[in-house]
């Protein structure tokens, strides 16, 4: 809340002296006795998990850019002889580092999922939600950049694919894509301008996130209920509760960590990036990374290059439109059953997408059924699937979030954050909205 | 930058007696000559951000050292009939494809069934007169740039493994998401097999 006053008291004369120069040390206590609303259940750990995250990829990319050799001779080797092999610890730091990739998605796609059920990007958290995508975007950019590093088939043919994207564009593709490749096609240049990069976006995500939760303080934490905080006692401060939450969530999110790292480091990988980038030969089958595959698929599903490529650009649009989009006065998705049944099947459709990006494009949904055509169509193809999927994919954004918003009666919400915790005796949780922790 | 201060003066004026209805003297208690002077500098700034962020920009396109990569020679003699080679002409990979008879008529009849070409192109525009059994293209497929792989598809040309597009044996696009034909280079016959590609 912005009208949080602080409560800082300098006890030394040292830090009087610096609280009238520099007061860092009162902006962190007024940081650690936030006001934040009682009923955070362990959904709103993820962004805590989402620090550590960041923290995680900045340290161990940090260590790996000092034995990784961007050339193109040399990346393949530097990575996978010399870090693999030689470099002491050389495995774990990049088994962290190619490993924490995928966790950070992970836990970015629970964080937005949380926000898209407790209606977390509505007023007044448009500007939040909307640094939110920010970072998720710049992060995409990051993984893809990284992805590269290495210089295996994988690397090279998927910076060739997604940089083709831009040739999409009409009059100005042909010079866009020039421009990102500093040649003739993907190639040293493009190498080494993706190293300089990828060390430099980590750095304007962690800049974002400064203003992400500058933006989260000025209205406070939203939480599962949707009502907003009306009084001091709906309120906890920050630590020692939510450091203590947020750090069990992190330990049981490390050993999770730890058992890609340790037991299956190689599972999110792909065996064709482990041989060298041949600009002649593309792998019979390319896929990008588990956490592009939706957009991907939705890429894929549109026969025509441009209208593809504006479709996979249009699915990222909604979710930094959906503020404007959503019309219910309800904020939270428990109060909301019907839009919480459409945005379940929403979760499936993003699946389906997901798993359609993984499958070779003319392949078939359940093998060996051949009998399922509408009119000309084999519906049981990937494609239908995708196309399927991917129309209902908007039509949740732009159909159903803004019409379901005026035509849906939500369930009774209560008067303030405190009456449903309140209004069962503690330690006999009966029904969903005693057990906030279970829910959602 | 001189010229562009007068230029900047003149449209200045112009938007001032624009404004006041009434010509500016060159009085030198006039505020507008304080106007002046912002508008000069805002326009200084903004020239020398511009000045400054091409460069920047530019840099980022292909050097000299790669645009030199000029031209390339090949001995086609090496490629058995009904066979290919993929060669690399400035970093990009070439299809050098030997056709058989059949694969040429078939390249030429389908020249009249427009109806499925999305870029329909006579096969003889594809090949050099006389030299019809070497196709010469980009082997970067139109769509985002994968090498199709050689003799796959149902048009006998090839099948991008990535997104599915299908080229036939004049490497004309026919199914699948490519909008394009593979792009056919500039290049000459030096000798009956001996070519200049580039
Ligand atoms: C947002 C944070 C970051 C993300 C999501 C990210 C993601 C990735 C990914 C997916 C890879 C490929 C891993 C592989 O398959 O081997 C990679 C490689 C690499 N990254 Fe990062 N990274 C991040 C931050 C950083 C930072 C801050 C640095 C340097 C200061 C860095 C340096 C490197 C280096 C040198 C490689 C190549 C070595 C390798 O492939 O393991 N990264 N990164
Ligand atoms: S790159 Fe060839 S079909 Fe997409």
């Amino acid at each position: 809340m912005s009208d949080h006053p602080s409560t800082y008291q300098p006890n030394t004369a040292i830090e009087r002296w610096l609280d009238t120069r520099l007061p860092i040390i009162r902006f962190g206590a007024d940081l650690m006795s936030f006001p934040t609303p009682r009923n955070l259940n362990y959904w709103y750990t993820f962004g805590g998990i989402l620090a550590f995250c960041l923290g995680v990829q900045i340290v161990t990319g940090i260590v790996l850019a000092m034995h990784y050799d961007p050339s193109g001779a040399g990346a393949f080797l530097s990575v996978q002889r010399g870090i693999m092999r030689d470099v002491n610890y050389g495995w774990l730091i990049r088994g962290l580092h190619a490993n924490g990739a995928s966790m950070f998605f992970l836990a970015v796609y629970i964080h937005i999922l949380r926000g898209l059920y407790y209606g977390s990007y509505k007023a007044p958290r448009e500007v939040l939600w909307l640094l939110g995508c920010v970072i998720y975007v710049l992060m995409m950019a990051t993984a893809f950049m990284g992805y590269v590093l290495p210089w295996g088939q994988m690397s090279f043919w998927g910076a060739k694919v997604i940089t083709s994207l831009f040739g999409a564009f009409p009059f100005i593709g042909k010079p866009l894509t020039a421009l990102l490749w500093g040649g003739f096609s993907v190639d040293e240049p493009t190498l080494n301008r993706f190293f300089s990069l990828h060390y430099l976006l980590p750095f304007a995500i962690a800049a974002v996130v400064a203003l992400h939760i500058w933006a989260l303080h000025v209205p406070g934490n939203a939480n599962p209920t949707g009502v907003e905080v009306k009084s001091k006692s709906d309120t906890l401060p920050f630590h020692p509760y939510y450091t203590v939450k947020d750090l069990f969530a992190i330990s049981v999110f490390m050993i999770l960590f730890a058992v890609f790292v340790f037991y299956m480091p190689e599972a999110l990988g792909k065996v064709d990036n482990q041989s060298m980038a041949d600009p002649l030969k593309t792998p019979a089958h390319i896929v990008p990374e588990w956490y592009l595959l939706p957009f991907y698929a939705i890429l894929r599903a549109i026969p025509d290059k441009l209208i593809g490529v504006l479709a996979l650009a249009g699915a990222l649009g909604m979710l930094f439109i959906l503020p404007w989009l959503d019309t219910s006065k309800v904020r939270s998705m428990r109060y909301r059953p019907q839009y919480r049944m459409f945005f379940f099947i929403w979760i499936v459709a993003c699946a389906a997408l997901g798993w359609c990006g993984a499958q070779e494009p003319d392949g078939q949904v359940i093998h060996g059924l051949t009998t399922f055509n509408l009119i000309d169509y084999d519906l049981n193809s990937v494609t239908w699937l995708s196309r399927i999927s991917s129309i209902y994919y908007f039509a949740y954004f732009l159909v159903i979030t803004p019409l379901l918003g005026l035509t849906e009666t939500p369930l009774p919400v209560p008067d303030s954050l405190y009456t449903p915790v309140l209004s069962h005796p503690a330690g006999v949780p009966s029904g969903a909205a005693a057990a906030p922790e279970t829910k959602g | 930058m001189v010229r562009g201060l007068y230029r900047a003066r003149i449209s200045f004026k112009v938007a001032d007696s624009l404004a006041h209805s009434a010509p500016v003297a060159d009085g030198s208690a006039d505020p507008s000559r304080r106007d002046f002077i912002h508008i000069a500098a805002a326009a200084a700034t903004l020239g020398g951000v511009a000045a400054v962020a091409w460069p920047l920009i530019d840099e980022l396109n292909p050097a000299a050292d790669t645009l030199a990569l000029a031209s390339l020679e090949y001995d086609v003699s090496k490629v058995a009939l009904g066979q290919q080679v993929t060669i690399s002409w400035r970093k990009q990979p070439v299809f050098i494809r030997h056709r058989t008879p059949a694969e040429i008529a078939k390249a030429k009849a389908d020249d009249h069934v427009t109806a499925d070409m999305k870029d329909p192109e006579p096969d003889a525009n594809r090949v050099k007169a006389g030299h019809e059994e070497w196709l010469i293209v980009l082997a970067s497929c139109t769509h985002l740039g994968c090498v199709p792989v050689f003799a796959q598809g149902d048009y006998g040309g090839w099948l991008c493994p990535c997104h599915g597009s299908q080229y036939d044996t004049s490497a004309r696009i026919r199914k699948g998401p490519a909008p394009k034909n593979l792009e056919v280079p500039e290049y000459a016959f030096l000798s009956d097999t001996k070519v200049k590609i580039g």
